[in-house]
C-alpha cells in the first residue's frame, strides 16, 4: 500500500514538470456559439501554420479574462481580442501590440435588442422607457456586449446600469444574448451587430420575438495583438510575417469564421479611445 | 430519541429566520415562459445525442482522470494532516483550505498555471485534503484503544500505528474515500464550467446554445457513470485507477514559472500598496471594497444560505419516505432511489445553471437547486437510517406512522446531516454567484473578468471566514443538541 501511494505520488508531481515545446499558440475571445469554438479555429490554425511554417495550435478559452490570462502568461502567444480584452492585454504585457482589425472594426456597432411584449420599436436614439426593465449584457469583459452599452446607458440616463433597469445580468457571450431576449428571459438586452447579423442570415433568430431597437454610434473593437518576444522566439521578422498572413487572408470560408470580410493592419494607437471609455466607467484602473 | 424542547426551539428559531429571510429576499421568475425551456430539456433528456459530441468521451475520461487524481493527493495529504491533527495551527489550516470552494481554487490557480492540468487537480486536491484530515482524524479518535495499549513499550510507533490502530480504522477510512470519490466526480464535471476540459465545458457550451439533446446525453451519461461507481470501482481496482489517471488529463499548455512568481509578489498585492499610494490609499481601497462588493455579497449570501437551509430540511422530510422500507413496496423504493440518485448526483451549480436559464435570474433557481440536491442526499441518509427502524406489527400506517413512529425517532439524525451540511450549502451559496446571483462569487467572478486579483482575493478571503463562522455555530448548535453524526456515514 505505502509503495502504491509512493508511486501515485511521484506521478502527481511528474505532472509539475513543465514541458517547453516551441508551438505558437493562439486563442480568441468565446464570444459566440461556445460548442463550435474549435471548428471555427481550427481551420484558422491550419492557414497560419501553413503561412508562417510552424506548428500552430489554437485553445480554446471559457471567458474572456481567461483569453487575457492567457496572453498575460505566454501560453498563447496572438489572440483575437474584443477592444476592451485588447487593451486589457496589451497594459499587462509590455511590448505587445494590435496587428491586425477586421475592416469592419473601425466602425463596429452595439445593438439594443428587445423582446415583443415590450412593445418597444426602432429609434434613433436609446428608448427612454427602458428605465425600469430587466437587461443583460454579454460577458463582463466584452466591447460591444458591455463596455459601449453601458457608456451609452450611463450617458443617456446619467445613472449606473444597475439603478437604470430593475435587473441586470450578464449572459456571457452574444449568442445567448441573442437567445436570452429571444426567450423574455430579459426584456432589453445588448448584442455585438455582427453575432446579430451573421444569427439572423443562418435563420437562428426569431424575428417575430426579437427586434432591433438601437444602433451605437460606431467605435473600434477586435483586433488581433501579439506579444512582442515572439521574435527572439520564432526568429527575426516572425512578427510582419503573422501580420502579412493575416492581412493576406482571403479565403472567404475562413474570413466567415469572425466574421469579417476582410483584415487590415492596426496599431495600439487605435485603440485608445476604448481605452479612456473604461477608465471612465471604471473598468479599468 | 425523542423530540426535546431545546430541538424544536431551535427548528421554529431557523424557520423564522428563513421566513424573515424570504422577505429580503429576490424571489421572481422573470420569464415570460419558463416551462416551454423546461419542456424543451425534458425532450432532450428523452431524445438523447450521443454522436453530435465529437468530444464525449475525451470529456468523459477527462472528468474521470482529474476526480482520480485529485481525491487521491487530497486523501494522501489528508491522511498525513490527520496524524498531526491534534495542532491547533493544522485544524485551523484544514479549516480554511476546506473552507474554499473548489471553483474558487481553480480560478485562482488559472491564472498563474492557466490551462495546465495541475490546476484542476490542485483545485480538487487542496480542499479536499482539508476535509480528509478532518474526517480521517476523527476516525482514527473513535477507533478503539484496547489494541495498542497491549502492545509491548518496545514497539515503535509507526508500528504501533499501522498494526493497532488502522486494522480497526480502515473501513470506515474507505467507506469514507470511496463516498468522497463521488463527490470528486461531481467537483471535477463542474471545474469545465470555468474551462477545464471535463463535462461541465461541454455541458455549459451546449446548455446556452439551447442544444437540449447534446445536454440530454451528456447529464444521462454521467447518472450511469455516478449509479455505477460501485461496480467498476472495485477497492482492489482503485490503485489502477489511481496511478493510470494521470496519464489521462490532456496535456494543457506549459507552465510559466515566472507567472507564479508575478501572482504572489504583483497581481494579488492591492493595487494602492503596488502603486504606492501607502497606508491611507490602501484604507480607501478596502473601505470601497467592503461597502460596494463585500457587504452585499455577504448579506445575499446569508439570506440566501437561510433559506436554502431550511427548504433543504423540507425536501429531506418530504424525500426520505421515497426509499423507506415503511411505505410502500419495492417498485415505488426503486423509483424513490433513482429520484434520489439524480438528485444527489447533480451538483447543485449545474441545476441552478440549468434554473437560471429558464426562469430568469433571481435568487429562486439557486434556492430550489440548492434544496433539491441537499434535500436528495440527506433524504437518502434519513431513508437509510429509517430501515434501521423495527415497527412494532400493529404500528399504524401511512401518515400517521409517519408523523407518530417514525419522524421522532429519525428528527434528531435529521438535524444533525442538516447542520453538518449547512456550512457546505453555504460554500456552494457563495460560488452560485459565479451564474450572476449576487452573492460572493458574483463579486469574485467580477473582479477576475476585470482582471483585478487583488480585490478576487480579498472577497475570496472573506468567503473563507464566513464559512468557518458557519461552521462553528453549526458545531456549537449540534453540541447544544448533543447530535452527533457518525463519521463514516457520509456527513459531508
Amino acid at each position: 500500500m505505502l509503495k502504491q501511494i509512493r508511486r501515485a505520488l511521484l506521478l502527481s508531481l511528474a505532472l509539475v514538470a513543465p514541458v517547453m515545446a516551441d508551438t505558437f499558440v493562439f486563442t480568441a475571445i468565446p464570444d459566440n456559439d461556445e460548442t463550435r469554438l474549435r471548428e471555427r479555429f481550427q481551420s484558422v490554425a491550419d492557414y497560419l501554420s501553413e503561412q508562417l511554417d510552424v506548428d500552430v495550435r489554437y485553445v480554446p478559452v471559457k471567458s474572456y479574462a481567461a483569453a487575457v490570462s492567457a496572453f498575460r502568461n505566454n501560453q498563447v502567444q496572438l489572440a483575437w481580442f474584443g477592444g476592451l480584452s485588447g487593451v486589457q492585454a496589451r497594459q499587462l504585457v509590455p511590448g505587445s501590440e494590435a496587428i491586425a482589425q477586421g475592416k469592419e472594426d473601425t466602425q463596429f456597432i452595439t445593438y439594443f435588442i428587445a423582446h415583443k411584449s415590450t412593445g418597444l420599436e426602432h429609434s434613433d436614439t436609446l428608448p427612454k422607457a427602458i428605465k425600469g426593465m430587466t437587461f443583460t449584457f454579454g460577458s463582463k469583459g466584452s466591447t460591444s456586449g458591455r463596455l459601449m452599452p453601458e457608456y451609452y446607458i450611463r450617458q443617456t440616463f446619467g445613472e449606473a446600469p444597475e439603478d437604470v433597469f430593475s435587473r441586470v445580468g450578464f449572459s456571457g457571450n452574444h449568442s445567448r444574448t441573442i437567445r436570452l431576449v429571444e426567450s423574455g428571459t430579459y426584456q432589453v438586452g445588448a448584442v455585438n451587430y455582427a453575432v446579430w447579423n451573421s444569427e439572423l442570415d443562418a435563420g437562428k433568430i426569431d424575428t417575430d420575438a426579437v427586434k432591433v431597437i438601437w444602433e451605437t454610434p460606431s467605435y473600434q473593437d477586435y483586433q488581433w495583438t501579439i506579444r512582442g518576444d515572439v521574435n527572439e522566439r520564432f526568429g527575426d521578422g516572425f512578427k510582419d510575417k503573422v501580420k502579412q498572413a493575416l492581412v493576406n487572408m482571403d479565403d472567404p470560408e475562413l474570413l466567415k469564421k469572425f466574421p469579417r470580410s476582410a483584415f487590415i493592419p492596426a496599431n495600439n494607437s487605435d485603440y485608445d479611445s476604448i481605452r479612456e471609455t473604461a477608465k471612465q466607467i471604471g473598468i479599468i484602473d | 430519541m425523542f423530540l426535546s424542547s431545546t430541538s424544536v426551539r431551535i427548528t421554529a428559531a431557523f424557520v423564522a429566520i428563513a421566513i424573515l429571510c424570504l422577505f429580503a429576499a429576490d424571489l421572481a421568475i422573470t420569464t415570460i415562459n419558463p416551462w416551454q425551456d423546461l419542456a424543451a430539456l425534458f425532450l432532450g433528456m428523452v431524445t438523447p445525442d450521443f454522436f453530435s459530441l465529437e468530444h464525449i468521451g475525451t470529456a468523459l475520461l477527462r472528468t474521470l482522470a482529474f476526480a482520480f487524481t485529485g481525491v487521491a493527493l487530497g486523501s494522501i495529504s489528508g491522511f498525513l494532516l490527520a496524524l498531526v491533527f491534534r495542532f491547533r495551527a493544522v485544524r485551523m489550516f484544514c479549516a480554511f483550505i476546506r473552507a474554499i470552494h473548489e471553483l474558487f481554487w481553480a480560478l485562482i490557480f488559472l491564472q498563474f498555471f492557466g490551462f495546465h492540468p495541475l490546476t484542476g487537480v490542485l483545485a480538487i486536491a487542496i480542499p479536499y485534503a482539508g476535509i480528509f484530515a478532518k474526517v480521517y482524524s476523527e476516525i482514527l479518535d473513535e477507533t478503539d484503544p484496547t489494541p495498542e495499549r497491549v502492545l509491548s513499550r518496545k514497539v515503535d510507533v509507526l508500528s504501533s500505528f499501522l498494526y493497532a490502530r488502522i486494522p480497526d480504522a480502515l473501513p470506515h477510512l474507505i467507506t469514507y474515500t470511496s463516498y468522497r470519490l463521488e463527490c470528486g466526480l461531481r467537483s471535477s464535471a463542474v471545474l469545465g464550467f470555468v474551462g477545464l476540459p471535463t463535462l461541465g465545458y461541454y455541458l455549459e457550451s451546449s446548455f446556452s446554445q439551447g442544444y437540449y439533446s447534446e445536454v440530454g446525453a451528456l447529464l444521462l451519461l454521467f447518472y450511469v457513470l455516478i449509479a455505477t461507481l460501485r461496480l467498476w470501482a472495485r477497492p482492489r481496482l482503485i490503485p489502477l485507477y489511481v496511478i493510470a489517471a494521470p496519464f489521462f488529463l490532456g496535456d494543457g499548455l506549459p507552465i510559466v514559472w515566472g507567472n507564479v512568481v508575478r501572482f504572489f509578489t504583483q497581481d494579488i498585492v492591492p493595487s494602492p500598496l503596488r502603486d504606492g499610494e501607502g497606508l491611507p490609499g490602501l484604507w480607501h481601497w478596502l473601505s470601497d471594497l467592503a461597502v460596494n462588493q463585500a457587504m452585499p455579497g455577504i448579506w445575499n449570501t446569508l439570506v440566501l444560505t437561510q433559506i436554502a437551509l431550511v427548504l433543504t430540511g423540507l425536501v429531506t422530510l418530504m424525500a426520505f419516505p421515497l426509499i423507506s422500507r415503511h411505505f410502500g413496496g419495492p417498485t415505488r423504493r426503486g423509483l424513490g432511489h433513482v429520484v434520489l440518485v439524480i438528485a444527489r448526483s447533480t451538483p447543485e451549480y449545474v441545476i441552478a445553471y440549468i434554473l437560471l436559464q429558464l426562469w430568469g435570474p433571481s435568487m429562486l433557481p439557486a434556492i430550489v437547486a440548492l434544496a433539491l440536491h441537499n434535500g436528495g442526499i440527506i433524504g437518502h441518509l434519513i431513508g437509510r437510517r429509517s430501515n434501521e427502524i423495527t415497527l412494532r406489527p400493529d404500528a399504524p400506517k401511512g401518515i400517521e406512522r409517519y408523523g407518530y413512529e417514525l419522524l421522532p425517532r429519525l428528527y434528531s439524525p435529521f438535524l444533525a446531516f442538516l447542520f453538518y451540511r449547512w456550512e457546505i450549502i453555504m460554500r456552494e451559496t457563495a460560488i452560485l454567484g459565479i451564474l450572476g446571483i449576487y452573492t460572493l462569487g458574483f463579486f469574485v467572478d467580477s473582479a477576475i473578468q476585470n482582471i483585478q486579483f487583488d480585490k478576487a482575493m480579498v472577497l475570496i478571503l472573506v468567503t473563507a471566514f464566513l464559512n468557518i463562522g458557519v461552521d462553528a455555530i453549526s458545531r456549537r448548535v449540534r453540541a447544544r443538541l448533543r447530535l452527533k453524526v457518525s463519521m463514516t456515514c457520509e456527513g459531508h
